[in-house]
């Protein structure tokens, strides 16, 4: 009974020791592990030993164009992604937000592409993109439009690609809209009726303004994501045609594991880390900014 | 008649979200079933004789049920650590509101996973781990134990103290006024916590590419296998597609209420 008694009073430390222990086992202690070889030189392919260069791989790494290249592309695919996904997810949700037979199918309909497989959702989109046998190209002649090389194309590959992200994380955005909706008050809507307003004023000035720390935190949610995709790029293109689709998280991955350029891939990665986490206090920031 | 127009309207609109939604699904489903003379043709058919030999070589060719058996090994074994370690865990930091804490454990969340790769892929290998179950269940139980840990904390934060301090009272310890009485008015957060940390793992490609090799191979790299070989059988392929999509349709289905509030409470709370 003892020992009973020892984790009854020291609780506060005892109930989270494991978990805590895990994470600094983990993953703390491999975030410095990559932080520290991001300051050598190591090479797995050249069989030299590891030395501490400081910040050369940083300065190899940014001098890459390669390395712009995939930056570029990794802003590119997360706004229009996360642009997409936020207008189409807001508009579905104000859509559903009634009710109506059948509404709890659709919302169970819409978790699918949430749940789904994202490396088999990727490599099925390959056939749907295929450029004679495609459902895509089927249907852009359907509507008497040119078919496209979709992730054939170098210009079109990144859209090409986020319309599958679309695909898949729209629904999160307009189920995440739609329980900011529901708990919405009524006050307000019945004052501005009586005031007279119409559905537009009363969407701009009175839904959306309340529904917007949802969807903020759902936007910020999808970016740091959306970022990092990986799974979805990797089985459709694997950062092709030629570098067209290479987004940071493909390059660092192209650096560790088919170059093993260690201390190069290291830097990009904590370059990545940096980017995903400024993004997210920035939008912290602002959301206590505007009151959100 | 206004009425019924409005109706109509509003029917077409649903069914403007519900068929972009549902009908990449449905297609892959009917590719699945289609023979490869079928699926390659030009302009794609919509009909056709269904055909069972996609999944007859899945299941034959490629042994499929092994993968089948991996992710589940994997997933199961990782969704237990991370309850064991995360429930706790998220007990204490709701209770003594240890934000730091939370923290910690939340950054997990949003880093990228290759930059714990690299070190994991380092490490494990001079320690042996590299295709063991070990090193994969470690791995995915850093994408459980986050989830775990938010789901749960923000369940626990809605009990309210007096039940606790009652119970504490009556003489309980605090281990035992957790295990016999939050955690059963906790269970609708254990299942939603249960479910995502489940499909997660079973849905990871990126950590399972680099830690497995033939031995724990887990499907959605099987999946991946299939296409980066030399000519593609799309009818296979869609066949292997529809075997690791089903069981996590399935399970999101079953669940479907805990499922969504898991995936919409972080924001809505805000």
């Amino acid at each position: 009974m003892l020992d009973g008694k020892f984790l009854d009073r020291h609780a506060k430390v005892l109930f989270p020791l494991p978990a805590v222990l895990f994470t600094l086992a983990l993953m703390v202690f491999p975030v410095l592990y990559t932080l520290w070889v991001s300051f050598t030189n190591w090479n797995l392919a050249s069989g030299l030993p590891p030395r501490f260069v400081w910040f050369k791989s940083y300065a190899t790494v940014f001098a890459e164009p390669r390395f712009w290249g995939a930056f570029v592309r990794t802003l590119y695919f997360t706004g229009i992604a996360v642009a997409a996904e936020t207008v189409l997810g807001v508009v579905w949700a104000l859509v559903l937000n009634r009710e109506f037979v059948g509404k709890r199918t659709i919302k169970a309909m819409m978790l699918l592409p949430l749940v789904a497989t994202p490396v088999a959702i990727g490599i099925a989109w390959t056939l749907f993109y295929e450029p004679t046998i495609g459902i895509a190209n089927w249907a852009l002649k359907l509507f008497g439009l040119q078919g496209s090389r979709w992730i054939a194309d170098p210009d079109f590959v990144l859209p090409a690609l986020a319309i599958i992200d679309v695909w898949q994380w729209t629904p999160l955005i307009a189920l995440i809209t739609l329980a900011g909706l529901a708990g919405l008050s009524q006050e307000p809507y019945e004052s501005a009726r009586v005031d007279g307003a119409n559905g537009w004023q009363i969407f701009w000035h009175i839904t959306l303004p309340m529904v917007a720390p949802a969807v903020l935190t759902a936007v910020l949610l999808r970016s740091i994501d959306a970022l990092k995709t990986f799974d979805i790029i990797y089985s459709t293109t694997q950062g092709g045609p030629g570098f067209a689709s290479e987004t940071l998280n493909i390059y660092s991955y192209n650096l560790s594991f088919n170059y093993f350029r260690l201390g190069q891939a290291a830097a990009s990665l904590v370059f990545l880390f940096a980017l995903v986490l400024s993004f997210s206090a920035l939008v912290a920031r602002l959301r206590r900014r505007l009151g959100l | 008649m206004k009425k019924i127009a409005g109706k109509l309207v509003f029917a077409l609109l649903v069914l403007f979200i519900v068929i972009p939604v549902a009908f990449p699904l449905i297609w892959i489903l009917m590719s699945s079933f289609k023979t490869q003379v079928d699926i390659t043709a030009s302009p794609p058919r919509w009909l056709f004789e269904p055909t069972l030999q996609n999944y007859e070589k899945v299941f034959r060719e490629q042994d499929f049920l092994k993968f089948f058996i991996n992710s589940t090994i994997v997933g199961v074994s990782a969704t237990l650590v991370s309850l064991a370690l995360g429930l706790p865990a998220a007990w204490s930091i709701a209770r003594f509101k240890q934000t730091k804490l939370n923290l910690l454990i939340l950054v997990a969340r949003i880093m990228p996973g290759i930059a714990l790769l690299l070190p994991w892929f380092l490490i494990f290998s001079r320690l042996g781990l590299i295709d063991s179950y070990t090193a994969l269940v470690m791995a995915h139980v850093i994408i459980g134990l986050p989830l775990v840990v938010w789901i749960m904390s923000s369940f626990f934060e809605q009990v309210p103290l007096e039940i606790e301090e009652s119970a504490r009272v009556d003489g309980a310890t605090r281990q035992r006024t957790f295990l016999s009485i939050i955690l059963p008015i906790s269970s609708p957060g254990v299942v939603t916590a249960t479910t995502l940390s489940f499909l997660f793992s079973w849905n990871n490609f990126m950590f399972s590419q680099v830690l497995s090799m033939e031995r724990t191979r887990t499907l959605p790299i099987a999946v991946y296998n299939f296409v980066s070989y030399a000519e593609i059988d799309w009818g296979a392929v869609m066949a292997a597609a529809v075997v690791i999509i089903a069981p996590a349709i399935v399970l999101t289905m079953f669940f479907q209420k805990y499922v969504i509030r898991g995936l919409t409470m972080g924001a809505v709370k805000g």
